[in-house]
């Protein structure tokens, strides 16, 4: 590093590092922004881009934080997973941020995760993942498989009378180690390994007629079959395409998606996917006083009422809001006293409850159920009694089940084997 | 009770059962013969009505909606039917201020209202006036079990067939003497079939032994699900050994007929996939293989074409059914012009350079991307499929193709015949195939190398812009779209051999038919690497493809 801040005292010995940074540093809160604005993951990320933006308005219009102006610095990642790293790094070290919001993949995740660790610095992540992880530094949002997998095969079960399933996922991490959950909580519940099929595809497969001609054939010996859907992205709307081609009608085969919601479904016909499912822990539909303020204020900030709301948005409003409360509560940015004091926070979310953090920097949320409807909304068909903690370590896999996540003291582990008695690092 | 006028209500779509693509003109049906109703036809069945009047608030609500379903399908009031259908295709709502019951259409962002007791108009409500008595997958299947038996007297021939089968694939009594009753008045033969067939299949569940016999030699050789299923269980679980026995014996036949018919499907699957490659290679065989520029950019083209169809159907909503026709040459054309525009600035001056003008064109294509994404979204944008082109052509229970696909398929040798025709039978084709052949010597003849080779870049990337707008019928349409079919498209077109259309097109097909062979054993992921560990395996032994070109052709 030395030649490195060589060049950062010469530059300093102009002038003008100094000027700008004390500047800046004094009169406000830096949060950094870090979603892809092109590429691949745009079409997803930039909705969250714009959360954020209005977020960080919404507080600034309430006064700032610790009487100081928030400012959202953005940077696009564009889609490169090495890239989320550097970016993250010019984030922590050049623009000097306190925390960051970002990331979509768990690739870009796991890419970021490093540098988050080295630096020090805080991470929200608001996407639905895998589990199997607990980062002292990041801090997970969106859904662990136990509140969203879990909750939507017991819905298909006791509800729908599911007995054959279908597991078809795009090959990759998330996919991979939600369908490996799933199996081992289905055989667990007497499914008989005949009873479940299971399919991967590549990223944005576009060709499905074999698929779901086989998605048929193994629903056609009578017994009620669904398939739980992990696929990603792009590769949703040819599926959905080709079973309404097929006259697959979710009736017959209901498909339950972890991974479309409003967004996805604004760019689509959604005369034939009318009663296909999916479980996230937020619908636009939800009514409330908070959802309605939500979208209004979106709808505002974005300048258009034709634009929809969505889960991962919900859990950066989420992240965001229990950022703020931890600030205020350790009346600094500093990234270990926010850590501290962040866990045991809780914040409205929009469904009407109350989320809170908890010490293995997940949150709890409740589970909903919604069939899709043909204005491309969702309406709940389900929803779990009480809010669901979120668990970073699987119960259901062999591997993971001794280990639980704390990071409160004196434990202050992220991967913890409760028969071993050994602390494995932050993650495996 | 039932005045000509009402029944002119019942004459409903012949789709009702079809599923969700024909509910659109089913509503405007209903809402259009709604209106024309003389209201003293309504105002006599004003009476019977009431009691379905009670039946809607309580709908709405998710504790009583069951029961008061189960009271709406009792019910004999004249509109309960319009009201089914209503309520499975989502267009009946409550009035928030009087909970008034009534039909809504979309228009703008209000809504059209009708009163759904009597027909009359009740003006617009706007968005958050009304709510939508919501349904789940559990109310649809028992709302199309209920029209089914309702609809059995239908005029149109559709709606009784679809009736039947509906009712065939949970028989209960009531259907079944329904449908024994109706049978010797049918004058349609597969409406006949289909009623045939559900009485057998009720038989095959009789306590005489010698009657389910009878019934399993009066089906035959059907290849429905149901059936299938039936004979699957009476070969393992009954006592008699006669009956197991010949319901086995068909079982066998059926079968083998079956996996006949599952092979057709693969094929039908291979050529389908293979005409899709093959369309979004012609044009790169084209700007590839003709020129011997290797552009990046050609998935952008695609992609051009396929937001030229999505921007004519956004400004002509009204022609969703013929905006193919327009958006074909409407695509060619745009993407001919950026085409024209990339030639002429970037690459004619890049020729013999293929590394810089791969660059460049790579560059292209992501400024082309990022283009879209800012002008026009990041999300995919939606583009409808016109009735005409959607839904099965059912040969066979156990076979049906899709109409999309069929039509993709014979448009892409269209595309393909075309083309030929145009190199090989014009003038500009012939100038073409001469700068191609040998520069020097075409231009010592007097052909303009300059226009033609914009041309026939503008040619290459025209033609895929129509096949964009094919793909718009199968995939979604968004700034990343192009990306998806870049390196299928390569992969073609040295397989067929470079310079080759004959080559791109079965290259392209049997690419197809090879990938979908491999796919049900080895899974999506396993055949895309296999596929491509064979081309390169391939390419090693024969560098120049499957029809290399011969003679002066051969350029080197």
């Amino acid at each position: 590093m030395k030649p490195r801040s060589t060049f950062v005292h010469v530059i300093c010995a102009t002038g003008l590092c100094l000027a700008s940074a004390a500047a800046t540093a004094a009169d406000t809160i830096k949060v950094g922004v870090l979603h892809s604005l092109s590429g691949t993951m745009a079409i997803s990320e930039t909705t969250l881009k714009d959360t954020m933006l209005m977020l960080v308005e919404q507080q600034n219009a309430k006064g700032g934080l610790l009487g100081k102006e928030l400012e959202a610095v953005v940077v696009d990642p564009a889609s490169d997973w090495p890239l989320f790293a550097e970016k993250a790094r010019e984030l922590i070290e050049v623009n000097e941020v306190d925390a960051v919001f970002g990331a979509w993949t768990s690739v870009s995740r796991k890419s970021v995760l490093p540098v988050f660790e080295e630096l020090n610095s805080l991470l929200f992540y608001p996407v639905q993942y895998e589990g199997e992880e607990s980062s002292k530094n990041v801090f997970y949002t969106g859904a662990a498989p136990n509140q969203q997998a879990i909750p939507a095969v017991d819905y298909l079960e006791e509800e729908v009378g599911v007995e054959r399933w279908i597991l078809a996922g795009t090959d990759y991490v998330y996919p991979r180690t939600t369908n490996k959950i799933l199996e081992a909580y289905l055989l667990d519940k007497g499914v008989a390994a005949e009873d479940i099929m299971i399919n991967y595809t590549p990223f944005g497969h576009s060709d499905w007629q074999s698929i779901v001609s086989d998605i048929k054939k193994f629903g056609s010996t009578g017994k009620k079959t669904a398939v739980v859907s992990t696929i990603n992205g792009d590769a949703n709307v040819p599926f959905y395409k080709e079973l309404g081609t097929q006259g697959v009608s979710a009736e017959d085969i209901p498909v339950i998606a972890f991974s479309v919601g409003e967004e996805e479904l604004s760019g689509i016909d959604t005369a034939p996917l009318v009663g296909h499912l999916a479980a996230w822990n937020y619908f636009m539909s939800v009514e409330t006083d908070e959802n309605d303020e939500f979208i209004e204020g979106w709808h505002k900030f974005i300048g258009t009422d034709e634009r929809v709301t969505n889960d991962p948005m919900e859990a950066h409003y989420l992240g965001f809001n229990m950022w703020v409360k931890a600030v205020e509560k350790a009346g600094t940015t500093d990234p270990d006293a926010v850590q501290a004091a962040i866990i045991g926070v809780s914040v409205p979310n929009l469904t009407g409850g109350l989320s809170s953090m908890l010490p293995n920097h997940h949150i709890t949320k409740p589970v909903l159920i919604g069939e899709i409807q043909d204005d491309g909304q969702f309406d709940v068909v389900s929803e779990t009694d009480g809010l669901v903690a979120g668990d970073a370590w699987s119960d259901f896999l062999p591997d993971s089940k001794d280990i639980v996540a704390d990071w409160r003291k004196p434990m202050m582990c992220g991967n913890y084997n409760v028969k071993t008695g050994k602390c494995s690092g932050q993650n495996l | 009770m039932r005045s000509t006028d009402k029944s002119s209500i019942l004459k409903l779509h012949p789709n009702i059962l079809l599923g969700s693509k024909a509910h659109l003109t089913i509503v405007l049906t209903i809402f259009a013969q709604l209106f024309f109703l003389p209201f003293n036809a309504l105002a006599q069945e004003n009476t019977d009505n009431a009691v379905i009047l009670e039946i809607a608030p309580k709908l709405s609500d998710k504790k009583t909606r069951n029961s008061a379903l189960e009271q709406l399908i009792a019910s004999d009031a004249p509109m309960s039917r319009e009201w089914l259908i209503a309520l499975l295709d989502g267009v009946l709502y409550l009035r928030k201020s009087d909970s008034l019951p009534v039909f809504a259409e979309k228009k703008g962002k209000s809504f059209k209202i009708v009163n759904a007791s009597n027909g009359n108009h009740e003006g617009e409500a706007g968005r958050r006036e009304v709510s939508k008595i919501k349904i789940n997958n559990a109310i649809r299947g028992k709302l199309r079990a209920a029209i089914a038996s309702i609809s059995l007297k239908d005029d149109d021939v559709e709606v009784r067939l679809q009736a039947v089968k509906t009712m065939t694939r949970s028989l209960n009594d009531s259907d079944l003497a329904a449908i024994s009753e109706y049978l010797p008045e049918e004058s349609d033969k597969r409406v006949q079939k289909a009623m045939q067939l559900a009485l057998n299949l009720a038989d095959l569940s009789d306590a005489d032994d010698q009657i389910i016999i009878d019934a399993v030699n009066a089906i035959g050789i059907n290849t429905d699900d149901t059936v299938t299923q039936k004979l699957r269980e009476l070969s393992t679980q009954t006592e008699a050994p006669e009956v197991a026995n010949a319901a086995s014996e068909s079982l066998t036949v059926i079968e083998k007929r079956i996996s006949l018919y599952e092979k057709i499907e693969t094929l039908f699957f291979g050529l389908s996939l293979g005409s899709v490659l093959a369309m979004a290679a012609i044009g790169l065989a084209i700007t590839f293989g003709v020129m011997g520029v290797i552009n990046m950019a050609h998935g952008e083209m695609i992609m051009l074409g396929a937001y030229t169809t999505w921007a004519i159907q956004t400004v002509l909503p009204a022609f969703i059914e013929y905006s193919l026709f327009i958006a074909v040459p409407a695509a060619f054309l745009v993407a001919f012009m950026v085409g024209m525009i990339i030639e002429i600035l970037v690459i004619r001056h890049l020729y013999g350079r293929p590394l810089e003008t791969l660059l460049a064109t790579f560059g292209i294509s992501l400024i082309l991307q990022q283009t879209v994404r800012t002008l026009i979204s990041p999300q995919n944008v939606p583009v409808s499929n016109p009735a005409w082109m959607s839904g099965l052509w059912e040969i066979d229970p156990a076979l049906s193709l899709a109409i999309n696909r069929v039509v993709i398929f014979f448009f892409c040798l269209f595309i393909f015949f075309t083309l030929m025709w145009l190199l090989k039978y014009t003038n500009f084709g012939l100038k073409v195939r001469a700068v191609s052949q040998n520069r020097q010597m075409a231009r010592a003849l007097g052909a303009k190398s300059g226009s033609i080779d914009a041309l026939t870049f503008g040619l290459g990337a025209g033609i895929a812009g129509v096949a964009g707008v094919a793909l718009t019928q199968l995939s979604n349409v968004g700034p990343n779209m192009g990306q998806a079919y870049i390196v299928d498209s390569f992969m073609v077109v040295v397989f067929g051999g470079v310079g080759n259309l004959w080559g791109t097109l079965l290259a392209g097909l049997s690419l197809g038919v090879f990938n979908k062979l491999l796919e049900p054993w080895a899974g999506a992921v396993v055949a895309k690497i296999v596929v491509l560990v064979f081309i390169i395996m391939f390419i090693q032994k024969y560098p120049k493809g499957l029809f290399p070109q011969k003679g002066r052709a051969a350029g080197d």
